[in-house]
C-alpha cells in the first residue's frame, strides 16, 4: 500500500490540477455544446432539440450587428497595435536615452483593468465636458466629436481605447524580438550600405514573422473575448450599436433568459478563438520538438 | 602611402577602457592578424575600423584619408563576422548582391560579379538557398562571397572559422590563405587562434587588455618574442620562462637560478642593450622544441634534469622535467624512451633563447 | 575612381552627421507623442480627480486643479454617509482583497505542484497532459459561464467571495502550471536526480531544492495571478452582483448608477482605486510582470 503510494505520488499530485480543468473546462464546454442544441430558457432543458438555436442565432439582427462589430475592431484592432507596437519598438531600439521611462510609460495600460480604462476614456470621449470641450475651449469653435453617443462611430471610440490598452503591449513582444537578433546581422548590413529604414524592412522584419503570428493569435484573442470594455464604454449602445459577440452572450443569458441560444453563440465564439488558437499551439508545439 | 594606418586609438565603453593608444600600419596586400586572448579588444577593433564602432581618441586613415568620421559602407571596406550574420530572409543570391543593390550598381555588373565571385567559391549551386539551409562550411563560403563581390580595398575578417568543426577549419584556412595569394587585397583578420595566426598572416599583431604586446613578422614573433606575454601566447606548450639572475664576469654572461650551481653560458645572444647585467633578475626563455635529448649542434648546452610527467600526445610525447624546483617543458618525439624519476640527460640550443627583464616582463 | 572617393569623404561626413541628427530629433519627437498619448488618459483622471464638479465645468480636460483637493477620493472611498444608494468603493475592495489573496495562493500552488510533476516526475503521456492543461489559457469563458453559474448555484457559494475564489483558482490553474513548466524545464534535471540518489523524497526535492530556486517564477506568477484577478469583470460581474462583488464589478455600478448629476471627479476618483493596486505592482515589478505577460499573454 505505501509502496503503491509511493509510486504514484506524481501522478496523485497532479490530480487536483487535472481534475479540476477536465471538469471545470472540458466538461462544461460539453455542457455548453449539448445546451446549444436544447430548448433551454430560463432553466436548461435536457432533451434534444436539434441546430433550431443557430439558427434562430444567424437570424438574429443583433447577433449580426454583434458579428460585424466584431470583424470591424478585430481588424482595426489588429492593425493599429501592430503599426503603433511596431513603430515604438523599431524606434525605441535606436539606443534611445529615456528608453526605460518611455518604456513604462507605453505599457503601463496593461496593468489596469479595462473597467477603469473604460471609464477614464469614457470622461475623455464625452461630447460635452471631454475632448471637444478642449478644442472648442481652445478656440475651435466648430469642433464636434460625439463618436461615443454616435451609432455610426461608437464601435471607433472602443477600437481608441483598445489600441491605447494593447499597443504597447505588441511594442513589448517587437522589442524582445528585435533584442534577440545578432547585432553583427545588423552590423553586416551597414556595411552592405542599407539605410536604417532598409535595414529594418528589408532584413529585421521579415526576421519577425514568429513575433507577427503571436501578436496576431493574441489579439485576435482579445479581440473576441473583449467584454469588458464594452460595458464601460458604452454598454454595446447607443442602441445596440456596439455590441459585441460575449456581450450578445452574456446579455441573452442573463437578462433575456435565453440561455440555449446564449450556449449556442457561446460556441460560435469558442469555435472562431479554436480556429485561431489551434494552429498556434500546433506551430509552437512543433517549434519546441524541432529543438 | 599605407592602405590602413591607426594613431593613438583609444576606446572606452563607459568606464572601461578596452583600447589604449592603438597605433597600426599595414601595406597594401598585406594580411595583418590581429591575435590575443578572448575580451581583449580584438574586435572592438575591427568594428572601428569598420566604422561601427565610434571613437574616443585618435585616428583611422584609409589611404592616407582621414576616415574616423565616414559611414561603414563608404570606407570601402567588407567584413566577414564569425556568425557568419547572412541574413536568414534572403537566399544567397539576394544575400551577396545586397550591397550592390544599395550603392545602386547597374544590373548588368551586379549579374557580372554574382556569376564571377559565386563561381569562385563554389556556390554557384546554391543561389536559390536560404542560409538555414547551407552547411557551416557553405554559409562561411556565402559570406566570403558577399564581401567579395563588394571588391573592397580592405577585407575585415572578424574569427570566421571559429564555428565550424576542427576539419574544416583547416580547409577554410587554406581556401583563405589562396583567396589572399590570388586577390592580394589588403586584410585584418582577427583570431584567437595562433596556428591561424601564423599560418596566414604577413604580419601579427598580438594583443592584450587593449594594447598591442609586439606587431611583428610571424618568425619574430615566434623567435623573438618583446615580451614574457608574447612569450607565453605564442607556441604549445608555451615557452619555459625560468627565473634567475644574470652574472658577467670579464665580459662573459650567464644564467644562474638560485642556489644552485648550474651556470648556463650566454653568448650569441643579441642583447638590446649590453650594460647593466650583472645580478640582473631574468627569465631565461626557452621553447620545448628546443631543447633535445640528444647533441645536435656543438654549442648545446648539456645539463641533467628529472623527468616528472610524460604526456603522450600521439606523434609526440611532452615532457616535464624539474630545473632547481621549476618546471621545464620539453617535446620530443614519441619514439624516445624517458624513465621517469630519473636524471636524464639534456640539451638546450641556446641560439634560440629569449632572456626578459623580470621586472618589466620586457625582452632585453 | 578612387580619388573621387576620397574628395567627397569630407562631404560624407558632414552628410551623414546631418542626417543622423535629424533622425534622432524625429525619433525623439516620435517617442515623445506617443508617451503623450498614452499618459494623457491617466493625466485626466488624475487632474479630474482632483478638481471640483464647478472647476471640472469651467475648465478643460488638460487644465491644473486649482489645489490638492482629496474630498471626492474620500467620497469614493468611503462615501457620503447617508443610507441608501450612497454606494463607495471601501467594502468592495476588501471584497477583492478577501479574493485575491486565497485565489493566488492556490492556484499558485497547484500550479508549481504541477509544473514539477510535469518536468521532474516524467510519466507517460505527461505532453498530451500538459497540453489538455494548456488549452485551458485559451477558451472564451463564455463557453463555461453557464454551468459554472448553475454549479455556483448548486453549491450554494453563488454570488459570494468563496465563489469567485474557486472560480479564479481553477482558470488561474492553466497559466500557472504553463509558468512553472517553463521554468522548471530549465533547471537541469541532475540536481532531481542526484538527491534522488541521496534518498530524498517527492516533497522534500520539491520543497528543499526547486522551490529555493523558484523565487523568480513564483514572484512572475503571484504578479500574473493578482493582476489578472484583480482586474477580472466576467466572472466578478457573472457571478457576484451585490454585497459580495469585487471592486471592478463596484466601479462599473457606481460610475453607471445614474441617481442625480454625473460627478466625474468620483468616478476619476474611484477608477483610480480600484487601479492603483496593480499599478503600483507594475511600477515596483515591472520587470517580472512583462516576463509573466510575455509568457501567458494568451490571456485578454
Ligand atoms: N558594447 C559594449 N559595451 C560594454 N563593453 C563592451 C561592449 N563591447 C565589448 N565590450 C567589452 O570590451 C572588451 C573587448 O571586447 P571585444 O569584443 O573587442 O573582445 P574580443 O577580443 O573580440 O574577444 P573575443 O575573442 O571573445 O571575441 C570586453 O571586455 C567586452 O566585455
Ligand atoms: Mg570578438
Amino acid at each position: 500500500m505505501f509502496k503503491w503510494l509511493e509510486k504514484n505520488l506524481p501522478k496523485i499530485v497532479m490530480a487536483p490540477a487535472v481534475g479540476l480543468i477536465g471538469w471545470f473546462v472540458y466538461g462544461f464546454v460539453l455542457w455548453t455544446l449539448y445546451i446549444s442544441f436544447t430548448n433551454s430558457k430560463i432553466l436548461p432543458k435536457y432533451e434534444l432539440w436539434g441546430v433550431g438555436q443557430y439558427i434562430k442565432l444567424w437570424g438574429s439582427r443583433k447577433w449580426l450587428i454583434a458579428v460585424d462589430n466584431l470583424l470591424i475592431f478585430t481588424a482595426l484592432f489588429l492593425i493599429f497595435c501592430v503599426v503603433i507596437g511596431i513603430i515604438l519598438a523599431i524606434f525605441l531600439d535606436q539606443k534611445i536615452r529615456a528608453e526605460g521611462v518611455l518604456r513604462t510609460i507605453y505599457l503601463y495600460p496593461m496593468a489596469l483593468s479595462f473597467i477603469v480604462t473604460g471609464t477614464a476614456w469614457k470622461w475623455i470621449l464625452n461630447p460635452t465636458l471631454g475632448i471637444q470641450k478642449m478644442f472648442i475651449d481652445w478656440g475651435f469653435e466648430n469642433f464636434t466629436f460625439d463618436w461615443l453617443v454616435n451609432r455610426e462611430m461608437a464601435i471607433y471610440t472602443i477600437v481608441i481605447a483598445g489600441v491605447w490598452q494593447s499597443a504597447g503591449f505588441v511594442m513589448a513582444l517587437f522589442l524582445a524580438g528585435l533584442r534577440s537578433v545578432e547585432d553583427e546581422i545588423v552590423k553586416a548590413a551597414k556595411i552592405d550600405g542599407a539605410n536604417l529604414f532598409t535595414v529594418y524592412w528589408k532584413i529585421l522584419l521579415p526576421m519577425m514573422r514568429p513575433v507577427f503570428f503571436t501578436s496576431f493569435v493574441i489579439l485576435v484573442h482579445i479581440s473576441i473575448k473583449s467584454y469588458d470594455l464594452i460595458v464601460a464604454l458604452t454598454q454595446g449602445g447607443p442602441g445596440i450599436s456596439t455590441t459585441m459577440p460575449a456581450l450578445y452572450m452574456t446579455q441573452t443569458a442573463f437578462h433575456k433568459s435565453q440561455v440555449g441560444l446564449s450556449a449556442a453563440s457561446a460556441m460560435m465564439m469558442f469555435m472562431a478563438v479554436a480556429a485561431v488558437i489551434i494552429p498556434y499551439l500546433y506551430s509552437e508545439l512543433r517549434r519546441e520538438n524541432a529543438r | 602611402m599605407k592602405t590602413l594606418k591607426i594613431e593613438e586609438l583609444s576606446k572606452n565603453f563607459g568606464s572601461t577602457e578596452v583600447l589604449r593608444k592603438i597605433n597600426l600600419e599595414i601595406d597594401e596586400g598585406n594580411f595583418l592578424v590581429l591575435l590575443g586572448p578572448s575580451g581583449c579588444g580584438k574586435s572592438t577593433l575591427l568594428n572601428i575600423i569598420a566604422g561601427l564602432e565610434t571613437i574616443n581618441e585618435g585616428n583611422v586613415h584609409i589611404d592616407d584619408y582621414n576616415v574616423s568620421k565616414v559611414e561603414p559602407k563608404d570606407r570601402n571596406i567588407a567584413m566577414v563576422f564569425q556568425s557568419y550574420a547572412l541574413y536568414p530572409s534572403m537566399n544567397v543570391r539576394e544575400n551577396m548582391i545586397f550591397g550592390l543593390k544599395q550603392a545602386k550598381v547597374s544590373k548588368e555588373k551586379i549579374e557580372e560579379q554574382l556569376e564571377k565571385v559565386s563561381k569562385f567559391l563554389q556556390v554557384d549551386a546554391l543561389l536559390e538557398r536560404k542560409p538555414s539551409q547551407l552547411s557551416g562550411g557553405q554559409r562561411q563560403r556565402v559570406a566570403i562571397g558577399r564581401a567579395l563581390v563588394r571588391e573592397p580595398r580592405i577585407f575585415l575578417f572578424d574569427e570566421p572559422l571559429s564555428n565550424l568543426d576542427a576539419k574544416l577549419r583547416v580547409e577554410m584556412r587554406r581556401e583563405i590563405k589562396k583567396l589572399h595569394q590570388q586577390l592580394k587585397t589588403t586584410v585584418v583578420y582577427v583570431t584567437h587562434d595562433q596556428t591561424e595566426a601564423m599560418s596566414l598572416g604577413t604580419n601579427i599583431a598580438i594583443m592584450n587588455h587593449g594594447v598591442i604586446q609586439q606587431n611583428d613578422t610571424p618568425e619574430n614573433i615566434y623567435n623573438k618574442p618583446s615580451n614574457t606575454f608574447v612569450a607565453d601566447f605564442i607556441g604549445s606548450p608555451s615557452m619555459n620562462l625560468i627565473k634567475g639572475n644574470l652574472k658577467e664576469s670579464s665580459n662573459k654572461v650567464s644564467f644562474v637560478t638560485h642556489g644552485s650551481n648550474i651556470e648556463i653560458p650566454i653568448n650569441g645572444y643579441d642583447f638590446k642593450e649590453k650594460s647593466n647585467l650583472d645580478n640582473k633578475e631574468v627569465f631565461f626563455g626557452i621553447r620545448p622544441e628546443h631543447i633535445f635529448f640528444k647533441k645536435s649542434n656543438e654549442e648545446d648546452f648539456e645539463i641533467n634534469l628529472r623527468a616528472d610527467l610524460s604526456e603522450y600526445i600521439g606523434h609526440e610525447q611532452i615532457m616535464t622535467f624539474n630545473f632547481e624546483n621549476q618546471e621545464v617543458l620539453a617535446k620530443f618525439p614519441s619514439t624516445v624512451k624517458i624513465d621517469l624519476s630519473k636524471n636524464t640527460k639534456l640539451f638546450f640550443d641556446l641560439t634560440q633563447i629569449s632572456l626578459f627583464d623580470a621586472k618589466t616582463e620586457e625582452r632585453i | 575612381m578612387q580619388d573621387k572617393i576620397h574628395s567627397s569623404y569630407k562631404q560624407l561626413e558632414q552628410k551623414s552627421k546631418y542626417t543622423n541628427l535629424f533622425l534622432r530629433w524625429f525619433l525623439y519627437f516620435v517617442l515623445v507623442v506617443f508617451a503623450f498619448y498614452f499618459i494623457f488618459p491617466l493625466y485626466v483622471m488624475v487632474v479630474t480627480s482632483l478638481k471640483t464638479m464647478e472647476e471640472i465645468r469651467q475648465g478643460t480636460l488638460l487644465t491644473w486643479p486649482s489645489g490638492l483637493n482629496f474630498d471626492s477620493w474620500l467620497v469614493a472611498w468611503g462615501g457620503r454617509g447617508y443610507g441608501a444608494g450612497d454606494t463607495f468603493l471601501k467594502p468592495y475592495f476588501w471584497n477583492s482583497i478577501k479574493m485575491v489573496v486565497p485565489a493566488v495562493f492556490f492556484s499558485t500552488f497547484i500550479g508549481a505542484m504541477a509544473g514539477y510533476v510535469l518536468t521532474k516526475w516524467r510519466f507517460k503521456g505527461d505532453k498530451w497532459v500538459f497540453l489538455f492543461l494548456l488549452f485551458g489559457c485559451f477558451i472564451p469563458y463564455q463557453a463555461i459561464l453557464l454551468p459554472m453559474a448553475r454549479t455556483l448555484g448548486v453549491l450554494g457559494i453563488s454570488n459570494s467571495v468563496i465563489g469567485l475564489v474557486l472560480v479564479h483558482t481553477v482558470y488561474g490553474i492553466p497559466f500557472t502550471t504553463l509558468f512553472f513548466r517553463n521554468f522548471y524545464v530549465s533547471i537541469p534535471s541532475e540536481l532531481v536526480k542526484a538527491a534522488r540518489i541521496d534518498g530524498a523524497g517527492f516533497f522534500k526535492i520539491f520543497f528543499k531544492i526547486l522551490l529555493p530556486v523558484s523565487t523568480p517564477i513564483i514572484v512572475v506568477t503571484i504578479i500574473w495571478q493578482f493582476t489578472q484577478i484583480w482586474n477580472d469583470f466576467l466572472f466578478g460581474s457573472t457571478f457576484s452582483f451585490g454585497e459580495a462583488a469585487p471592486i471592478q464589478v463596484a466601479l462599473n455600478n457606481m460610475v453607471l448608477s445614474s441617481t442625480s448629476v454625473k460627478e466625474y471627479n468620483v468616478d476619476m476618483a474611484s477608477a483610480i482605486i480600484a487601479g492603483i493596486p496593480t499599478l503600483i505592482v507594475y511600477v515596483l515589478a515591472g520587470k517580472y510582470f512583462i516576463r509573466g505577460l510575455t509568457s501567458g499573454a494568451v490571456k485578454g
